[in-house]
């Protein structure tokens, strides 16, 4: 018979944990079956936008999140999912090693992946020259020559990142202007150690046993160029992988799991909150506070199944 | 059993001379998800007290002269060394259960 719990949250990021907070608080037998802690936000070097906290790093910042979840009985375990199938009034997750868990409500909150670019050599090379994660893996290409590829906040952000670490960084971009703060992109320019390639895609990236060039193809001519490096930053933004979900609730074009209000999705019982969601803005404060009304939102669910008359929510009785 | 702390000093006594396989976790302070590795592999080691394979941590900060010698480029970087020779190898943050259904092909 596979473990029971009231709730099962997906995700263990700003979302999930603060989901794990709020639903332990209400007694509600709790699981956050996670890859990771903290998600995206672990990544950030530092947090200066989330409030109480002047300047936070990002992971440490989730541990805080996880402790306090922890501190109410939620319980965790690190297992990627496979699949979630409704039976009767359960729900029922297989994860990828094969374990099942049981719930009568589930909570959504994997959030996003980065996403690939798709060309030939990004596979075979991922860790030996290309890398996803600017912070993490910079200091290893000191005095180097690397390329970040993307245009929007978090390439420039790492382009800014390692031109103070390596020899040189190209700056791959396909299109003329960058989407990003004007302040960024105004030092991106003025950095004399920024060769930017602009209206340029990446066609292929070659080497023997690690990164030794990438050929770059001119979005207008077609013209192909080779540059030679020693790693590529690839910073194209997130996706959503919606592989485990998409037979179960309604998503949009971008693979994002459409919520109401109280952040429920198109099936009684199943959640959804943070950057998995159609919510506009990706911000921690905001997935901790989509997060909190998801587990509102299922507890009342939980209380209904249970025939438990009073429900009482964080503003009282009602 | 807590995890072995592997430095320039111990690598080749506790990783390369060990009896039994050494999974490696190499990482860093300024890594997120690296950090977020830490309870997974506490956990890791619990789990694995008293089979045959050590679970070992790597900073590559603080010995970078086996992060080049093992040719670390990206982090979380994870290592098995069995007999001195690195038999597996993956980057990127893994779940428990990946790091142990791993294992236990190898013990």
């Amino acid at each position: 018979m596979p473990e029971q719990y009231d709730l099962i949250i997906i995700g263990g990021g700003p979302a999930g944990l603060t989901a794990g907070i709020y639903a332990s608080r209400r007694n509600l037998k709790t699981l956050i079956l996670t890859k990771d802690i903290g998600g995206q936000a672990s990544g950030a070097s530092w947090v200066e936008n989330y409030p109480g906290f002047d300047k936070v790093n990002g992971y440490e910042l989730m541990q805080k999140f996880q402790k306090q979840a922890e501190k109410f009985a939620c319980q965790f375990k690190y297992e990627e999912i496979n699949k979630i199938e409704k039976t009767n009034n359960h729900f029922q997750v297989k994860t990828a090693h094969g374990n099942e868990y049981q719930s009568l409500a589930i909570i959504l909150a994997f959030g996003k992946t980065p996403s690939n670019l798709d060309v030939p050599g990004e596979k075979e090379f991922t860790g030996k020259g290309v890398a996803y994660c600017a912070t993490c893996d910079g200091p290893l290409f000191k005095n180097k020559i690397v390329a970040v590829v993307g245009g929007g906040n978090s390439a420039l952000e790492s382009a800014d990142y390692l031109s103070k670490i390596a020899q040189k960084v190209f700056l791959i971009h396909r299109r003329e202007e960058f989407r990003g703060e004007a302040i960024l992109i105004e030092r991106i320019k003025k950095n004399p150690n920024i060769d930017l390639k602009l209206n340029k895609t990446v066609a292929e990236i070659k080497g023997d046993k690690f990164v030794k060039s990438v050929v770059l193809e001119d979005v207008n001519t077609k013209a192909k160029e080779e540059l030679k490096l020693d790693g590529i930053f690839i910073e194209i933004g997130y996706m959503v992988d919606a592989s485990a979900i998409k037979d179960l609730v309604k998503i949009n074009d971008k693979n994002e799991i459409i919520i109401d209000e109280s952040c429920q999705t198109s099936l009684a019982g199943v959640l959804a909150a943070g950057d998995v969601t159609n919510i506009k803005f990706k911000q921690i404060v905001i997935s901790a506070a989509e997060g909190a009304k998801a587990a509102l939102t299922a507890y009342k669910y939980i209380q209904d199944i249970k025939g438990t008359k009073e429900a009482i929510f964080d503003w009282g009785k009602r | 059993m807590p995890e072995i702390k592997l430095t320039s000093a111990n690598f080749e006594e506790e990783a390369l001379k060990s009896t039994t396989p050494v999974l490696v976790d190499f990482w860093a302070e300024w890594c997120g998800p690296c950090k977020a590795m830490g309870p997974i592999m506490e956990q890791l080691a619990q789990e694995m007290e008293g089979k045959a394979v050590k679970i070992a941590k790597c900073n590559v900060d603080e010995n970078q002269d086996l992060a080049q010698k093992y040719e670390i480029m990206s982090i979380p970087a994870f290592k098995i060394f069995k007999n001195g020779q690195v038999i597996e190898e993956w980057v990127g943050a893994q779940t428990l259960d990946g790091l142990k259904s791993k294992l236990e092909k190898i013990i």
